[in-house]
């Protein structure tokens, strides 16, 4: 019964978000349609690094490689190869999905804090050696060209709606694999090594391909995420795709929201997106970093009342009260 | 031959300064397992007390270090107690992290918004300018006092845990909590001195810099990273680790920097790290 009112539920927030564009001055204002299209790009984000950091919990600090390859996967083939991005989207999110598990696989030996740090390591290595590279733009980075509209090009100059649908459609398809995650047995292999990687080893899980499979998944749709992220913004360059502080954004929206629950990532992109775009607008007068401050401060306040995030503020309010 | 040895001594004091700052990461980590992500911006701030001491008031470095080092004492115990404290203990071992990220970009943020993005340097210190030649390798003055200082912060640090009654408590709770409770200690108290121990090695530190490293908002992180890098590279909690690794990551960045290119010093540095954490998955020092 529950499962079947979820699951309604479910279609009615895609329903909803679908017909928004409908709803006059909200998709089609540059302000409001802009916070929009990055609420849907960064919940799917979130939901990718989800795969593994919340259900595997595996907590990767290096998903911005990813979203960086991705990225540059399209950039790539608009500017320097004049292909169609959807082509170097699929290059991008292949290439990240094999640089993940082969940058993985030394890794997932190490545990807890010592695995976190060494994805640090790797986000600054990636963010170095591009800065140098020459063949990818190096420091300057790839500029777009003036681009047709449409969805071949993948670029709309006029309107949001495009851009729109654009990441809805990336945020179905990123939130229709974890569903399928959920409910398959993989995504009870993955939950059994997160609770207690021994015991389901013991049962007979191979854990170290599970949670290869589940990097890979989850760096082949942050590479998508990357690759909708350059067509949006017409230009790639490594601090832009490929910091510590994208890396942060991944993991933030995702606690914020709730680790490893379903609508965690939207309900915390929803949230926290907003948030800063509108501090940032309103708030600029105050001087530079303002939005960030207010974001630190946001992020200190969870940590320390919620760690649950959204979703465990919501469990703790529906939770029946104790008879005292 | 000169030059060889010039760039070696280049990254043995590079690897002192680095082993203060990531002495009081190590202490947290080995005592209660929290990396302080923050740890970078305390080394920005202790260098903003100095520099504004020294712009305002004209104290030279060589004296500020004392007030900076107490401030970020004091900003350690605070750190502590409203935002580290209420995340351990039965929450996940990322929730401390994540605040303390918080507390980063609020203390990197609150230092752009204050004092602008702009790199400050102190002029007219007691050392500037000063440096010694010693068969064809130059040594600046300030950067040598600041090493051999930040040796000194070292092994007061190594004799305060390894000889006094309060060591071997910090050593005590890090091992066992519940045993050293019921021992007599209070771990919380220990708790607060770690961190407290942690910001004035860091502040002493950052305190003596603004006599030749220019101070700028985003300074930290990357002081920061290598500091985690030191850490985990020497193993938990391991303060003699910490040393080898730190003049170890000292002596890779200088190498790699001037044989390679500078722009790969960094990459070398974490590569070299990545290498031996695949040998040794929990540091050179690690058990």
């Amino acid at each position: 019964m529950n499962e079947l009112r979820k699951g309604w539920m479910w279609y009615c927030l895609l329903a909803v978000l679908a017909a928004l564009p409908l709803c006059p001055g909200l998709v089609g204002n540059a302000f409001s349609g802009h916070v929009l299209v990055l609420v849907l790009l960064y919940a799917s984000m979130a939901q990718a690094w989800n795969i593994l950091g919340g259900y595997c919990g595996q907590v990767s600090f290096g998903h911005s490689v990813f979203f960086g390859i991705g990225a540059y996967g399209a950039g790539m083939a608009v500017v320097t190869w004049h292909i169609s991005p959807w082509l170097g989207a699929l290059a991008g999110a292949g290439a990240a999905a094999a640089v993940s598990v082969v940058v993985s696989y030394p890794c997932f030996r190490l545990k807890g804090h010592y695995f976190a740090i060494a994805t640090f390591a790797i986000v600054e290595i990636f963010h170095r050696l591009f800065m140098v590279w020459d063949w990818v733009g190096g420091a300057l980075g790839l500029d777009y060209p003036m681009l047709p509209d449409g969805w071949a090009s993948f670029s709309w100059a006029k309107s949001k709606v495009g851009y729109y649908y654009g990441a809805f459609g990336l945020f179905l398809l990123v939130f229709s694999v974890v569903r399928w995650i959920e409910r398959h047995r993989f995504g009870y292999y993955l939950r059994a090594v997160r609770e207690g990687q021994e015991t389901a080893e013991s049962l007979g899980v191979d854990a170290t391909r599970m949670k290869l499979r589940a990097m890979a998944l989850s760096a082949f749709l942050a590479a998508l995420c990357g690759a909708f992220f350059v067509q949006y913004n017409f230009r790639v360059d490594p601090p832009m795709v490929m910091s510590l502080d994208m890396s942060m954004s991944f993991v933030l929206i995702t606690v914020l929201g709730g680790v490893g629950t379903f609508l965690g990532p939207l309900l915390g992109a929803a949230v926290l997106i907003p948030l800063q775009e509108y501090t940032r607008a309103y708030l600029s007068h105050l001087g530079a970093g303002v939005d960030l401050i207010v974001f630190g401060l946001l992020i200190i306040l969870v940590m320390v009342k919620q760690p649950g995030g959204i979703m465990g503020l919501i469990g703790a309010l529906a939770r029946p009260r104790e008879v005292k | 031959m000169t030059m060889f040895l010039q760039v070696a001594l280049d990254g043995i004091l590079a690897g002192m300064l680095y082993a203060v700052v990531a002495a009081g990461l190590t202490l947290m980590w080995g005592v209660m397992d929290v990396i302080n992500f923050a740890h970078g911006d305390f080394l920005m701030v202790a260098m903003y007390v100095s520099y504004w001491l020294g712009f305002l008031w004209r104290v030279d470095p060589l004296v500020s270090w004392v007030a900076s080092g107490a401030f970020l004492f004091l900003l350690g115990v605070v750190t502590y107690k409203l935002i580290v404290s209420r995340c351990i203990g039965g929450k996940s071992p990322m929730a401390a992290l994540l605040a303390t990220f918080g507390l980063s970009m609020l203390l990197k943020n609150l230092a752009l918004n204050r004092f602008s993005p702009n790199f400050l340097i102190l002029t007219h210190t007691l050392l500037e300018g000063r440096k010694l030649t010693l068969g064809g390798v130059i040594v600046s003055v300030p950067q040598l006092v600041t090493s051999l200082f930040s040796l000194a912060v070292f092994g007061a640090l190594y004799f305060i845990l390894e000889k006094t009654r309060t060591g071997w408590a910090i050593q005590a709770t890090a091992m066992d909590r519940e045993a050293s409770e019921l021992m007599g200690i209070s771990t919380e108290w220990i708790y607060v001195l770690v961190f407290g121990i942690g910001g004035a090695c860091v502040g002493v530190a950052g305190g003596l810099l603004p006599s030749y490293l220019a101070v700028h908002p985003n300074m930290g992180t990357l002081f920061g990273l290598i500091a985690f890098v030191i850490v985990a590279l020497g193993g938990f909690g391991s303060i003699l680790g910490t040393l080898l690794a730190a003049l170890l990551i000292g002596l890779v960045e200088a190498f790699a920097g001037f044989y390679i290119a500078p722009v790969f010093k960094y990459v070398a540095v974490f590569a070299v790290y990545l290498v031996v954490i695949m040998v040794r998955p929990k540091g050179l020092f690690g058990w």
